[in-house]
């Protein structure tokens, strides 16, 4: 059996964290959280991920920043990152895969599609 | 000397210069004008220094001291001027064809055929004694040089007849073969222009040359001749000018009748208006002629005193510049300055003549002849012939000119004081000063104030300047200078309407200019001017707006055949002048037919006969080109309504053009302003996109947490029930915190639009404050928050909305509460003071703090939006916007202060109903 796959959830909104925690817990993931992008970066320096999902506003370093830091990281090679944001104009979505996403999916979104999504991804990974 | 040799050597002088003038004739046909160069054109100015200047000056200084240097010191004084008034003289005359002082003011008023006989009329009576003063002066010289009279000369003169006849024969000759062989007056005189400005200098050597040999000849210097004349109290006195007895008023009227003389005599205006070639070349003559006339004067002290030193009494002081070198012994030089003040004679003779003559010809005679009937019968060889006699005409002046002068000699001039008789024609031409300076600048004159003056003028003049010479020789009774005129003392000559005190040159200055000035400013004011004479204003006070001779409005109705324009031109232009003018008009105005082509239908166009009519007033002046035009071609002068029709067509065209510009400037002002508001429009447009975006980006947040957890609700019915209950409490959060927004969204919206009102009383602070704090007490509580609040009693009472201003404060606590920690270290102050309008309440927080470039931003609702990636620290991001709305509402002021990690103290103040402080 492969080890479990190891979740980061980046996200200064409490309730989503709660959500998505939730979410990744029940199909059996490993989770960390960051609640702002200082801590994003720390936790990716220290263990692999991978899966990133990730929020693009926050209070000091923003996602995409995140990812690109990210994208520069050995340790991380593999990992998909999927930015969860409210912004949903065309422009933010083209600005997150320039910084290195698998994929950009818009506030509000449906958990059930997240998941396939994920499981997909892990998939492939693997 | 010899008789025969002086007759000799004068008649060898004036061929000499006849030789020269032809000479620059010939060279000016060929295009290598000797003339056209500042320094000849200020030397014919000179014309201005007559035998008068030559011997008379001595003369006068021999008795009156300085008081000769008056005369010269004016047209000095007029030099700077002259760049203003004459330029603007030269300017006209070359526009507008004028020949003369008479066509000037003629074309001036009206082109009145009247007036121009007037002035004419006023100028040859005036100058003819000035011509004959110079015959004499001649004649004297000669007889003085050949020892055929001796004596006086200028003065109480008994000089042979026969001398003066001869002289007058001679300059007639000469001024006819000088000055009169083409018709076309404008056409310059080179040749006499050329030998004009040669005898001036002729005159300057010679009188140098009769100085010098005084001064250091029969001297031994300035000084000894000033020191010899300062030994002798009669001539001591003449030192100063106090002494001379010349008064102030005498000074005042020799500058003013002198700077008169120097623009309005027919010579000078002959030489400097009429044969100027270029206007630059008065640059250099203003300085050049005043040069002259200092240097002429150098050594004319010197001479009077040393005639008077050497030959005392028994000399007639106007001769001593002859009689001098004379009695040394010295004839050639003698001969050298008799040939000098024979320069200035002639010259002054020459010009004035011809300057007359043309007058004379175009006023006295044209316009009679125009209206004669063959002149209707419309036939070319009739205009041929009427050029003839133009020239003819001309020719029969000159010749009864210097008959009158020579008469007026003969008659009179061995009987009269011949001394002031210079004055006097300065005196008789100043009659013009007041029209020729009003029609400059003045465009109100009219031909009847501009008759009614110069004749008062001239009436006067010669009741108070010429009568009383003439009761000197017993043509008068003398009864007239004391009792006045028929016994009644008001109308005495020398003391008009009982004026005593000033010299009579003064006096008769005075009462002239007086009257002449009254009556045409006052008689110029008593009807608007008629067309024809606004049309001539116009084109004489703003010349300078014309560039050339055919603009200007024409003045024609089109109608005249075109054939007979050409033939009439022809008849006194000649068939060169005429197609070579003709030219000129096509180039100018390609639009029109060509008039010197020959098509026998073809209809004079309006400008076409304009320019004839200007071309004619050449030849014949003004006013009779005018009269020739309209009766001869047939063309019907434009009556007074066109005119005015005209004119206010132009002054519509003028007002359109400056509306044009108005609008198109504020059309540049409009298109500015547009581009202005639409980059605001643009701007906002923006903002709007913004905005929209910030709030369904705000919207999605708690969208997010509700969509996400209901999800996980429906797709996990066997969760933990106390995971469940959190779950569903976070959603009902979740909806409250969208509602907020949403209501906020509004709120915002409506203070944007201007929609919301205030539903305004007395509102309690403390109270409200009270409430404030109440709601947000949870809040505080849960992050441990210290608070102080600062009310001082007596607070008074503020107008405004309380739900608003509670909102206010709730929102800057829940901001405040925000952005403490919740580690028990949070503090928070509340603080109200009152002043003596305004009332300020401080909400200060120890909190993260915010960035002074933010200062401004956060009460913008679209901080979020530009900061897109960059989340502020908490809460919706309109609370801010919205705060400020309301306080603005009140007319009130919000501001923070803060430093990053420093805590924030936002304010705000609210102005206070004045006197409705709440008493104790």
């Amino acid at each position: 059996m492969p080890t479990t796959p190891h979740i980061l959830i980046v996200d200064d909104e409490p309730n989503i964290v709660m959500s998505l925690e939730f979410l990744m817990r029940k199909n059996g993931y490993r989770v960390s959280i960051a609640r702002n992008g200082t801590e994003a970066l720390e936790a990716i320096k220290q263990s692999p991920f991978d899966v990133v999902l990730l929020d693009v506003m926050m209070p000091d370093v923003d996602g995409y920043e995140v990812c690109r830091q990210l994208r520069q990281l050995p340790g991380q090679s593999h990992t998909r990152v999927i930015f969860l944001s409210a912004k949903s104009k065309e422009a933010d979505i083209q600005k997150g895969y320039d910084a290195g996403a698998d994929l950009y999916i818009p506030k509000p979104f449906s958990t059930r599609q997240l998941m396939t999504t994920i499981k997909e991804l892990i998939g492939t990974n693997v | 000397m010899n008789t025969l040799l002086v007759i000799c050597f004068s008649f060898g002088y004036l061929a000499l210069l006849f030789g020269v003038a032809y000479a620059a004739e010939r060279r000016s046909a060929a295009r290598r004008s000797l003339v056209s160069n500042p320094y000849v054109y200020a030397l014919s100015m000179a014309v201005y220094c007559t035998a008068w200047t030559y011997y008379g000056s001595v003369g006068r200084a021999a008795y009156f001291g300085l008081e000769f240097i008056g005369i010269y010191l004016g047209p000095t004084l007029m030099a700077p001027v002259a760049w203003l008034v004459l330029r603007k003289i030269i300017r006209i005359c070359h526009v507008q064809r004028l020949t003369s002082i008479a066509d000037f003011i003629s074309a001036r008023y009206g082109k009145s055929a009247a007036l121009g006989a007037l002035v004419t009329v006023v100028c040859v009576l005036g100058v003819v004694p000035y011509i004959s003063l110079q015959i004499k002066a001649i004649a004297a010289s000669f007889d003085i040089l050949t020892g055929g009279g001796q004596g006086s000369m200028l003065a109480e003169g008994t000089v042979a007849s026969s001398s003066a006849l001869i002289t007058t024969g001679a300059l007639a000759f000469f001024t006819i073969i000088f000055g009169v062989r083409s018709v076309e007056a404008t056409e310059r005189h080179e040749g006499m222009v050329l030998a004009v400005a040669l005898e001036s200098l002729v005159k300057l050597v010679a009188f140098l040359a009769a100085g010098l040999f005084v001064t250091f000849g029969l001297f031994k210097g300035f000084g000894d001749v000033f020191e010899k004349a300062a030994a002798v109290p009669d001539l001591s006195r003449l030192f100063t000018l106090d002494g001379a007895g010349t008064s102030g008023p005498q000074w005042f009227t020799l500058l003013v009748l002198s700077m008169s003389a120097i623009l309005l005599l027919p010579r000078q205006f002959q030489v400097s208006v009429v044969e100027n070639v270029n206007e630059n070349h008065l640059r250099k003559a203003m300085w050049l002629f005043p040069l002259y006339l200092i240097i002429i004067n150098l050594f004319v002290l010197p001479l009077a005193f040393g005639g008077r030193l050497l030959a005392g009494q028994s000399i007639d002081a106007d001769t001593f510049v002859l009689a001098l070198p004379l009695q040394a012994g010295h004839p050639w030089l003698a001969l050298l300055i008799y040939l000098g003040g024979l320069s200035a004679a002639s010259s002054m003779i020459i010009v004035e003549t011809i300057a007359l003559s043309v007058m004379m010809s175009n006023h006295l005679l044209m316009p009679l002849l125009v209206r004669l009937p063959p002149a209707r019968a419309e036939s070319p060889s009739w205009f041929a012939y009427l050029g003839q006699v133009a020239l003819h005409s001309r020719r029969l002046a000159v010749v009864v000119v210097l008959l009158l002068a020579y008469g007026y000699y003969a008659a009179v001039g061995h009987l009269l004081p011949l001394v002031n008789i210079g004055l006097v024609s300065f005196a008789a031409v100043a009659q013009f000063v007041p029209v020729v300076l009003g029609g400059l600048y003045w465009k109100g004159g009219t031909r009847q104030g501009a008759t009614a003056g110069i004749l008062a003028g001239f009436v006067v003049w010669f009741f108070t300047l010429v009568v009383p010479t003439m009761v000197g020789p017993n043509l008068l009774p003398s009864s007239i200078l004391e009792q006045g005129l028929g016994g009644w003392s008001g109308l005495r000559p020398f003391a008009l309407f009982g004026l005593t005190g000033l010299d009579y040159l003064s006096h008769g200055l005075f009462w002239s200019w007086f009257f002449n000035v009254g009556l045409y400013v006052g008689v110029s004011l008593l009807r608007m001017p008629s067309a024809l004479e606004q049309r001539q204003a116009v084109e004489f006070v703003d010349v300078f707006h014309y560039r050339t001779g055919f603009e200007g409005p024409a003045g024609w109705q089109a109608g005249a055949p075109l054939p007979d324009v050409r033939a009439l031109l022809t008849g006194f232009l000649g068939k060169k002048r005429t197609s070579q003018a003709l030219h000129a008009f096509a180039e100018r105005f390609p639009e029109v037919p060509d008039a010197s082509e020959n098509v026998a239908t073809a209809q004079a166009d309006p400008r076409l006969l304009a320019y004839a009519e200007k071309l004619l007033a050449g030849s014949i002046g003004p006013a009779s080109a005018r009269l020739l035009l309209s009766s001869s071609v047939g063309v019907e002068d434009i009556s007074f309504d066109n005119v005015v029709g005209i004119l206010r067509e132009s002054q519509q065209l003028l007002e359109a053009n400056r509306q044009l510009q108005k609008q198109q400037r504020q059309l540049q002002r409009l298109t500015g302003q547009l581009q202005v508001a639409y980059n605001q429009l643009q701007e906002l447009d923006q903002h709007k996109d913004e905005f929209l975006y910030t709030v369904t980006h705000e919207l999605r947040t708690p969208l997010t947490s509700i969509r996400a957890l209901s999800e996980i609700l429906t797709d996990n019915p066997d969760m933990e029930e106390e995971e469940r209950h959190r779950f569903l409490l976070t959603i009902t959060k979740e909806s409250e915190r969208l509602s907020r927004l949403i209501t906020l969204v509004l709120d915002l919206e409506k203070y944007e639009s201007g929609r919301a009102t205030l539903e305004k009383s007395l509102v309690d602070v403390p109270d409200v404050l009270h409430d404030a704090l109440e709601s947000v007490g949870q809040l505080l509580r849960d992050k441990q928050i210290q608070l102080d609040v600062v009310v001082p009693p007596g607070l008074p009472l503020l107008p405004g909305d309380r739900d608003r201003l509670m909102q206010v404060l709730v929102n800057l606590l829940s901001n405040a509460v925000k952005s403490c920690r919740a580690d028990g270290s949070g503090r928070i102050s509340v603080v109200a003071e009152a002043s003596a309008d305004t009332l300020r309440i401080t909400v200060e927080d120890n909190g993260k703090g915010i960035d002074p470039e933010f200062h401004q931003l956060i009460f913008d609702k679209f901080f979020q939006a530009r900061n897109q990636t960059m989340r502020k620290p908490e809460g919706s991001g309109l609370g801010l916007a919205i705060t400020k709305k309301i306080v603005e509402l009140h007319a009130g002021r919000i501001w923070v202060e803060s430093q990053p990690e420093q805590g924030a103290r936002f304010s705000f103040e609210l102005p206070l109903p004045v006197n409705e402080r709440m008493s104790e």
